[in-house]
């Protein structure tokens, strides 16, 4: 029974991402009430919930430039999805990119309905993740990145990576068809940022200075509200890729919450272990990472299955934050790898095993192992298919504008070089 | 005439009192010197490390080692007849009985001068 519900469920979500098709549809007022919502929470995560959790991790000099580029990212990516972004990602249901049959939001008219809630909505919803992906980037390569370059760099990675592998997944691309589970984005949107923030930071070089002299956070403070804003707006990010207010809707509210404790108590622990002492910084780490764990997750599992990922995540990245990063000696500044792209992979191969109706979840169709097979075929596909382009990419940008600030300019900070500004003027 | 007397003013000498102490302790200390007729002090803060060392503060698993300790530095001026008493209730007012309660350093003061009205000596005080 839960396997034909889940069955039924996918062909309607498959639908639902292909707007003119289900136009006759009427609007559900309870649906569109909550997409409303969910949308605004996932606006809530980048501003300003993910522009503290980052503010708050760099040096002060550096404190305003992070913040600053992820609300500016907020902005040209709005723009980049008005014109063209939203069309490449849900325009038809080519196997490799959309059409231009949207651009300028052409057909998203007032009366435009996708499944039962306004074709505006689910566009400015999917805006909204357009927003966030690259805005998680910017953690990889803070501190040292020219502005200018930052923009034309996210702006060419939205439109040749971030479109394409949404419209694999979601827009009716080949990964959806092969029947990868990825319910809010473990792949289009923390795989993807996660391996482009690590490319980005291994091409532009670590800060100066790195990891000899000390790079302490500014203000904890500002991070642990970031976190905790970025909690609360998942809900949106989680429950909202049900596109409707429902029982997935709401089962995926349960498993955000309960894999989120579960991640954050897990890094809590082990640091403690490890350490001898918890820390505030591995809490909100941890719960981040099961966030990200959870998001692919989170329309397919059950509440234990969320436990289990939430704990897989907790220990996996921290591991590879406080392990990994050390051993193969990259700075990734605010660990988007360590964190999303590891978190991002543990989860989406996680859902393949707990989304099997023995282990609580909906049911799969097929085994485990087949589930787990495609999955990696996912992730795999976004890892390797990501990490070329980036590195693309920044080579063209870099031969173009040059990727870095001066040496000099690194050691100002870029607050004072960059924008003529600072973040705290105290005595002012 | 001791040493401590200027021939022309017969002006006695005063001290610089300067104590580093452990920055909660800057409350008490303040209370304590009112107490004994301070009324004015300097009060800024330093960094530095006596018998007491830094620590280390650890994120994300990078790991680093802070040498210096945070402190506060207190730089009272006072007439002679008084400093024994200043001394002895700085003492008292800031002692935790831990290392890192501090020190507190008696110099010679030839001259003050109140910028307002142009007095000097101890009627600057």
């Amino acid at each position: 029974m839960k396997k034909l519900l889940f069955k039924l469920k996918s062909v309607l979500i498959g639908s639902l991402f292909v707007p003119g098709l289900l136009a006759a549809q009427e609007i559900d007022s309870g649906d569109t009430a909550w997409m409303i919502t969910a949308t605004v929470l996932v606006l809530f995560m980048t501003i300003p919930g993910l522009s503290l959790f980052y503010a708050g991790m760099v040096r002060s000099k550096n404190a305003l430039s992070v913040m600053m580029q992820c609300f500016a990212v907020c902005c040209m990516m709005t723009v980049v999805w008005l014109i063209y972004g939203y069309s490449l990602a849900f325009g038809g249901d080519a196997a490799f990119v959309g059409n231009l049959d949207h651009l300028f939001f052409s057909g998203i008219t007032v009366d435009a309905v996708s499944g039962t809630i306004p074709t505006s909505v689910f566009a400015i919803f999917q805006m909204t993740f357009a927003i966030i992906t690259p805005a998680l980037i910017v953690g990889a390569f803070a501190e040292r990145m020219k502005f200018s370059s930052m923009l034309a760099f996210l702006v060419l990675w939205v439109t040749v990576v971030y479109a394409p592998v949404c419209h694999w997944v979601w827009g009716g691309g080949w990964l959806g068809e092969l029947g990868v589970l990825d319910f809010a984005g473990g792949t289009v949107v923390h795989i993807n940022a996660g391996v482009a923030g690590l490319v980005a930071c291994i091409v532009i070089g670590k800060r100066k200075g790195y990891p000899s002299s000390p790079m302490k956070p500014n203000n904890l403070i500002l991070t642990m509200v970031g976190a905790a804003m970025l909690w609360v707006g998942w809900f949106g990010f989680n429950a909202g890729s049900e596109l409707a207010a429902d029982g997935v809707a709401g089962m995926a509210m349960a498993v955000t919450q309960i894999a989120t404790a579960g991640a954050a108590l897990t890094w809590m622990f082990a640091e403690w272990f490890a350490h001898g002492k918890p820390s505030a910084l591995g809490l909100v780490s941890g719960a981040v990472a099961g966030l990200v764990a959870i998001t692919p997750a989170s329309g397919f599992v059950g509440p234990m299955g969320a436990l289990a990922i939430g704990i897989a995540s907790g220990l996996g990245c921290y591991l590879s934050v406080v392990k990994l990063k050390r051993m193969f000696n990259y700075d990734d500044s605010l660990d988007v790898f360590g964190v999303h792209g590891v978190g991002g992979i543990i989860g989406a191969i996680l859902t393949g095993v707990f989304a099997d109706a023995s282990l609580g979840g909906v049911g799969i169709d097929g085994s485990i192992g087949g589930q787990v097979y495609v999955q990696i075929i996912g992730v795999g596909a976004t890892i390797i298919y990501c990490a070329i382009v980036t590195f693309i990419l920044l080579k063209l940008v870099d031969a173009i504008f040059g990727l870095r600030v001066s040496e000099e300019d690194e050691q100002q900070g870029l607050d004072l070089v960059l924008h003529d500004e600072q973040a705290y003027n105290l005595n002012a | 005439m001791n040493k401590g007397e200027s021939v022309e003013t017969g002006r006695k000498n005063m001290k610089l009192v300067t104590a580093i102490i452990k920055p909660f302790k800057l409350e008490d200390v303040r209370v304590a010197l009112s107490e004994v007729g301070v009324d004015g002090m300097t009060v800024t803060e330093v960094k530095g490390f006596g018998r007491q060392k830094g620590h280390t503060e650890l994120y994300r698993g990078a790991e680093y080692t802070v040498d210096f300790v945070p402190k506060t530095k207190i730089e009272v001026a006072v007439s002679d007849s008084i400093t024994q008493q200043v001394i002895e209730s700085i003492i008292t007012a800031a002692k935790t009985g831990s290392i890192g309660d501090g020190k507190v350093f008696v110099s010679e003061l030839s001259d003050v001068t109140r910028i307002r009205t142009g007095e000097s000596g101890e009627q600057a005080l």
